[in-house]
């Protein structure tokens, strides 16, 4: 449905880019510390000296914004490929196996889904604790099941394939088929979807950190700027609604990437596409 | 029906009983002692052994589950170590206003997205089209609690117009209750409004290429009778699916909605006993909010089989 008009994908990959290079080199485009306190601007409106206004202890905005595209980055891009590893490694043996293996492992896989993907978060967060490291476990539990049944029905349909067979009677042991043949195979519809679940991912870390469960002040995170703003919002709403610009730009942008990645690996689905077009 | 609700409800005794085994679980996860993590800087060392016992900490662990899934099925769900409630009743007395939440938000979303969906199908690549992908992207990518906090800066600070933090029950007070939940059930509705949107969109799209679609209008029925009796009724299987999985979503949403607005629904008491680090208050909802999911899931495969003849016949 979201149709990857060029231009637009070009702004949203440009926007994706900017936040990245915004996260790498932090300590070099930020115009101020992100925890110094400036008493003597306390909430200070936007203006020349502070682009997006000062919080209530006098931190620069803009600053706190730019280092916490680090944390939501890193929870974004780290959550995933902890899932993306885990879910991959599950699914490969579940589907190459068969058999009781595989019935334990997406039935384990089932009951993880059971769980409304927030609620299982806080649950493993209030056992794991706030901070960064719990935020990357958490949410990569939450996401494996994902990869792992993605993975699982790849699998089930390539060692039916002919080539896997050939490889069979060649001799070649199981290791080498899944390392050589199966993987490369299955791995674009992987690549599509670990492209829209980081968008997700930093949406669900920014969820965490506004409930208190995610990276805890004074370190900023968007999440956590944007809670701590709420009490403010009558007479600076800045605080908020800076990190919430960021946070809901840098999500909308990786959306439409994580669209023209699925184009351009998804071959069936631009067929389908184009046939709609054409209709 | 009877061999397809069979298979299925066959098919989710498993899963239940590894739901209830994680669950079981997440206290043992906690590093350390979890009796010390929740009595916190108590001293008191015959609280602590009392609450060891009464958890059955001092048991083997097969034991522990066994006792704890046999109260389970009797409907105890365990006590709060905060209040000495039982889950059971704390989950009752919350329940109402998030049912309240949950359906006002449901209804919202049905207004807004068969509309939006059925118009940008119809029309597509018009004005109402483009308006309509851009508010479902709108609706998909914007948190949950940063919507929140734009309506109540609108509506609350800036317009005066809605209240922002207070709850009156709609049973009790209609006028002053849809107004306490306005917000909140707009801020919950809205996302899964984009999600519905977007299925309806794409799904009716589709069934409106299909043959039986065209030999309809040949036959000269008008448009919107084709879109009444044939394709919208086949365009509805997807967005079923979607609505039993938005559960999920709208639970969790309801969470950080009643954290954003204050409101004392089950999402609130889920957040304040993650924490006060009540455990067994923990296990307990969230056993509950699980099972609520699992039935929900079943509920949309049961009705796939009513909708689709072909789903209920290869069961």
């Amino acid at each position: 449905m979201i149709r990857s008009h060029g231009k637009l994908t070009l702004i949203a990959a440009a926007v994706v880019c900017i936040a990245i290079l915004m996260a790498i080199f932090a300590p070099l485009v930020s115009p101020y510390d992100p925890l110094k306190q400036d008493l003597s601007s306390l909430l200070a409106s936007p203006g020349p000296t502070h682009l997006l206004g000062t919080d209530n202890v006098g931190r620069d905005v803009l600053a706190r914004v730019i280092w916490g595209s680090r944390v939501s980055l890193i929870a974004g891009s780290v959550s995933v490929a902890i899932a993306v590893v885990a879910g991959c490694f599950l699914g490969l043996i579940a589907g190459y196996s068969g058999g009781r293996l595989d019935d334990v492992v997406m039935r384990v896989m089932d009951a993880v889904l059971s769980f409304p993907a927030l609620v299982l978060a806080l649950a493993l967060g209030a056992v794991l604790g706030a901070g960064l490291s719990g935020v990357l476990i958490t949410l990569g539990v939450v996401y494996t099941p994902t990869f792992a049944r993605l993975m699982r029905g790849q699998v089930l349909t390539i060692r039916t394939r002919e080539y896997i067979d050939a490889a069979r009677l060649l001799g070649a042991p199981d290791w080498h088929i899944l390392q050589r043949h199966v993987l490369p195979n299955a791995a674009a519809p992987i690549v599509v979807q670990a492209s829209l679940s980081v968008a997700f991912a930093i949406l669900a870390e920014a969820s965490l950190s506004f409930l208190g469960l995610g990276i805890q002040p004074p370190e900023p995170s968007w999440g956590s700027m944007i809670n701590a703003g709420r009490g403010y919002l009558q007479q600076a709403p800045w605080i908020v609604f800076g990190p919430g610009a960021a946070l809901f730009l840098t999500v909308l942008s990786l959306n439409f990437v994580g669209d023209a990645v699925r184009d351009a690996l998804d071959p069936r689905l631009r067929v389908r596409v184009r046939r709609l077009e054409i209709k | 029906m009877g061999p397809l609700i069979l298979r299925r409800l066959v098919a989710t005794l498993p899963v239940l009983f590894l739901v209830s085994l994680g669950v079981f679980l997440l206290i043992h996860l906690v590093p350390g002692d979890p009796v010390e993590a929740m009595l916190g800087e108590s001293q008191d060392e015959v609280a602590k052994t009392t609450l060891r016992q009464e958890l059955g900490f001092d048991q083997p662990l097969y034991i522990q589950y066994l006792s704890w899934s046999g109260r389970l099925l009797r409907g105890d769900l365990g006590r709060s170590v905060r209040t000495h409630a039982p889950v059971l009743e704390d989950v009752s007395r919350r329940l109402r206003p998030t049912l309240e939440l949950t359906i006002f938000a449901m209804c919202i979303s049905l207004g807004i997205a068969f509309p939006v969906g059925i118009i940008s199908a119809t029309r597509r690549n018009s004005v109402f089209d483009n308006v309509g992908t851009a508010f479902a992207l709108f609706g998909i990518c914007m948190p949950n609690f940063l919507l929140a906090l734009l309506l109540i800066f609108v509506f609350g600070v800036r317009l005066h117009w809605l209240p922002i933090s207070s709850f009156v029950d709609p049973l009790e007070d209609p006028v002053n209750g849809v107004r306490s939940l306005a917000l909140p059930a707009i801020t919950l509705g809205l996302a899964l409004a984009a999600v519905i949107t977007r299925t309806l969109r794409s799904s009716l799209l589709e069934t409106l290429t299909e043959d039986y679609v065209r030999t309809a209008r040949a036959k000269g029925l008008v448009e919107s009778a084709v879109l009444r009796s044939h394709a919208l009724k086949n365009a509805m299987i997807p967005v079923i699916t979607v609505l039993g999985l938005q559960f999920g979503t709208l639970i969790g949403g309801a969470v950080i909605t009643e954290y954003v607005f204050a409101l004392p629904g089950v999402g609130r008491l889920v957040v304040d006993a993650v924490f006060s680090r009540d455990y067994p208050l923990v296990q307990g909802v969230v056993l509950l909010i699980a099972c609520g999911f699992i039935a929900s899931n079943l509920v949309v495969d049961i009705v796939y089989g009513w909708l689709d003849p072909r789903i209920r016949y290869s069961a």
